[in-house]
């Protein structure tokens, strides 16, 4: 396994109290894998990637509990230095807005360059060289010509390819994409992710997709991590999960999708708001919300529960609910 | 935030408004009453023509000078009717936030018209002017930085009545407010919280708050839900839908998503550099698209089924659009465009029903701007 993440533990401290923002977050990742995590808004899809990455603010941020296995390495026990080194040449991230994670005072060669030169200890004139060749790669047109253009000179798809371009400079082996097409429109999307699964398939990277896009999810994912409420309340292979939900917040996500090929009536939508995380209520948290809850519910968190659609169908599958074999076939 | 940055004297500049400010009292009281009278289902409640914005660029630290323009919008005309939802989609930079402004008099049109209930906006002033804003208002993309940090929730959607007090005297505000946070769905006692203190879902729903708090006749969505998950997406959607019904509202919805804007509108507007490419009903643009560009955006739309990776028709566009500053002659799509030909570099294509569907019935009988428009089901090919 290339990643692995065992119940991590996140907590911030805040004015009102303490916000158990992750609570015992698992899943993994394997080389030339993809996983999507989902999940409510504020559900600790970012804070776990950012732990991950190890570029949590700490504080107010807190790591309570867990382990992060990066090839076998636990990186919570590595020395900050240690972490820098890996960061960027084994493991990248992907914001979600290029526009300010971009220096808007580098041109963007210089900014490409930086990496091979503090990395790869190569000379200033190599790095640009480099450069060129990653804008190249991520298809900017005229590379050899724009490499020394600043970041408002270009396009918010051209942007979001060039930190693409960022994040593979070293050939990690891990990416981690946090929403890389939110602010793009469906053409630039199509074009981002083909690039993504591309670079991905040659390179035999591991990637993970936080989205809430579930368009772009069944496209491209092998696995899917479902999170709610700092948790992971389902995990599947792609084709599982969309074809039949073992979770009732998975299953509420899933039909609240309005559709292109048709117009539809009124959206379905979960009832109730997203808890709040200064007091995540007792049992399973979503239990104020489920149409299934009964008793055992509201006392009991319940465990990620093996699912097995058949007998010894798929293994690999999980879920957080008591009632997984009737949301299942439900 | 929705306070507009022109104010009326500056207006004042241009001729066609000191003709309006020369016109006797009697004129205004007429528009204004125009403006008040109530709309009729089915009717235009407004009327765009031709409008155009460009922005200068300059050049020149101390001695500015125009070296050319950004034809963000560069003749667009549409009708929004009574009680109906427009949708407008387009990719990034086509001049959508930049249509928006204009409705709302935010920015001032270079040329072209707007009617509102028979009324060109475009050449208002003064108390036709301020009739008309109450009566056509906003809600923002991003609930995350449109609300003033520092202010209570009371007076986000109470800020409006500071503007147009005559909609709710002073005394009565705070039930007014309340009011309004009963109709979205708020509990009203949260009237003295701050923003940070909600979450995204309720952020919107705040927007949407005061965007109905003079009782406009359109609002204008710029992305209202684009940063939310698709089951607090939901809920709001189906909130502004109510809202509709109750108040008989027209919305101009602006969006990416193609999947929710095909939820919500009624017809659509298909936007590409400046220019409107394609407008008709749901059907019509999303079963019956006649416009390359239109097939290329709604092929490239991610489904949500996995089983539907395969075999799936996708137009994949080349190349990145053109700067707006120097768009390219004849069809503005001609240079991503897979079915080009020497005409398309000469002619503009104009928006209207192309020659050869005029007569038929059948949903292909739509105006679409292109040369060689011709039918592709590109949303239920699999
Ligand atoms: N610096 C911080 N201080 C206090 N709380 C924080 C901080 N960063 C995150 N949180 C809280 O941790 C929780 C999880 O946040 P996170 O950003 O991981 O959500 P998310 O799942 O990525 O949501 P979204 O889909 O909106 O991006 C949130 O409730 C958030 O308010
Ligand atoms: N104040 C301004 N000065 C100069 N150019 C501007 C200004 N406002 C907008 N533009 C330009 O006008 C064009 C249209 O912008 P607009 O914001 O209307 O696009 P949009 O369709 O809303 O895009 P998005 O989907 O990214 O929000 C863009 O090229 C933009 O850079
Ligand atoms: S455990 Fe109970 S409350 Fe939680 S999702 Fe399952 S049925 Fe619903
Ligand atoms: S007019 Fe020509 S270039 Fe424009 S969309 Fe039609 S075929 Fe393509
Ligand atoms: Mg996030
Ligand atoms: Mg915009």
């Amino acid at each position: 396994m290339l990643l692995e993440v065992r119940d991590l533990q996140v907590e911030f401290h805040t004015r009102d109290g303490v916000a158990r923002a992750v609570n015992g977050v698992s899943y993994a990742v394997d080389a030339g894998e993809t996983l999507a995590v989902l999940g409510e808004s504020g559900s600790g899809k970012s804070v776990t990637a950012q732990a991950v990455m190890g570029i949590l603010d700490m504080p107010p941020g807190r790591i309570t509990g867990g382990q992060v296995l990066f090839q076998g390495r636990d990186l919570l026990r590595l020395k900050e230095e240690q972490r820098r080194r890996i960061r960027g040449a084994e493991m990248a991230m992907i914001f979600q807005d290029a526009l300010s994670s971009l220096n808007p005072v580098l041109t963007v060669g210089a900014q490409l360059g930086e990496m091979f030169i503090v990395h790869r200890g190569m000379s200033r004139k190599q790095a640009r060289a480099k450069a060129v060749e990653l804008m190249d790669r991520v298809r900017i047109p005229a590379a050899r010509e724009r490499v020394d253009d600043y970041p408002h000179q270009f396009s918010g798809g051209m942007r979001q390819r060039i930190m693409i371009a960022m994040a593979l400079a070293l050939e990690p082996s891990l990416i981690i994409a946090d929403e890389p097409t939110t602010a793009l429109d469906v053409t630039v999307q199509a074009q981002v992710m083909d690039l993504l699964a591309e670079l991905r398939r040659e390179l035999n990277m591991g990637l993970i997709l936080i989205t809430h896009d579930l368009g772009v999810v069944a496209d491209v994912a092998d696995r899917i991590a479902v999170m709610y409420a700092g948790r992971i309340v389902e995990t599947a292979p792609v084709y599982e999960i969309y074809r039949a939900p073992a979770h009732p917040y998975t299953r509420g996500l899933l039909r609240s999708i309005p559709r292109l090929d048709q117009k539809g009536r009124e959206l379905y939508a979960i009832k109730g708001l997203p808890p709040n995380l200064l007091r995540i209520p007792p049992g399973c948290a979503f239990n104020p919300r489920c149409p299934m809850a009964q008793d055992v519910c509201r006392t009991e968190v319940p465990p990620l529960f093996e699912v097995a659609e058949a007998p010894g169908a798929a293994e690999g599958r999980r879920s957080a609910c008591y009632f997984w074999e009737e949301t299942l076939h439900g | 935030m929705a306070e507009p940055k022109r104010n009326d004297d500056s207006m004042d500049a241009t001729p066609n408004v000191t003709e309006v400010e020369t016109a006797d009292a009697a004129t205004v009281a007429e528009s204004v009453a125009a403006i008040e009278a109530p709309a009729q289902r089915g009717e235009p409640i407004l009327q765009v023509r031709n409008l155009v914005k460009h922005f200068p660029l300059t050049q020149g630290i101390l001695f500015k000078k125009q070296v050319g323009a950004v034809k963000a919008v560069d003749g667009v005309s549409f009708d929004l009717y009574q009680g109906e939802t427009l949708g407008i989609v387009g990719e990034s930079g086509c001049g959508k936030s930049t249509v928006a402004k204009l409705l709302m008099t935010l920015e001032q049109a270079t040329a072209g018209e707007v009617f509102f209930k028979g009324q060109d906006i475009t050449r208002l002033s003064g108390r036709a002017l301020k009739a008309v804003r109450r009566n056509i208002q906003m809600v923002f993309q991003d609930p995350y930085t449109s609300l003033n940090p520092r202010m209570t929730v009371g007076d986000i959607i109470g800020e409006p009545f500071d503007i147009h007090p005559e909609v709710a005297p002073k005394g009565d505000r705070r039930r007014k407010v309340q009011e309004l946070l009963d109709v979205v769905g708020l509990n009203p006692e949260y009237i003295n919280r701050y923003p940070h203190q909600f979450s995204g879902g309720q952020r919107q729903r705040i927007g949407i708050a005061r965007g109905l708090a003079l009782n406009p006749e359109i609002i204008i969505c710029d992305e209202p839900v684009s940063a939310l998950d698709v089951s607090v997406q939901a809920q709001v959607i189906n909130l502004m839908e109510k809202l509709q019904d109750e108040f008989n509202l027209s919305y101009i919805f602006i969006a990416h998503d193609l999947s929710i804007v095909r939820h919500i509108s009624d017809r659509v507007g298909v936007m590409y550099l400046g220019k409107i490419a394609e407008i008709g009903t749901d059907t019509q643009i999303y079963d019956h698209p006649t416009h390359p560009y239109t097939q290329a955006l709604l092929s490239a739309v991610p489904v949500p089924d996995p089983d539907a990776r395969e075999g799936r028709d996708r137009i994949i566009l080349s190349g990145d659009v053109p700067s707006p500053a120097n768009p390219p002659s004849g069809c503005r799509f001609r240079t991503r465009c897979w079915k080009a030909q020497d005409k398309c570099a000469t002619e503009v294509p104009l928006l209207a029903i192309p020659e050869r569907f005029k007569g038929t019935d059948g949903h292909t009988a739509h105006e679409s701007a292109c040369h060689f428009a011709e039918e592709r089901d590109v949303v239920h090919a699999a």
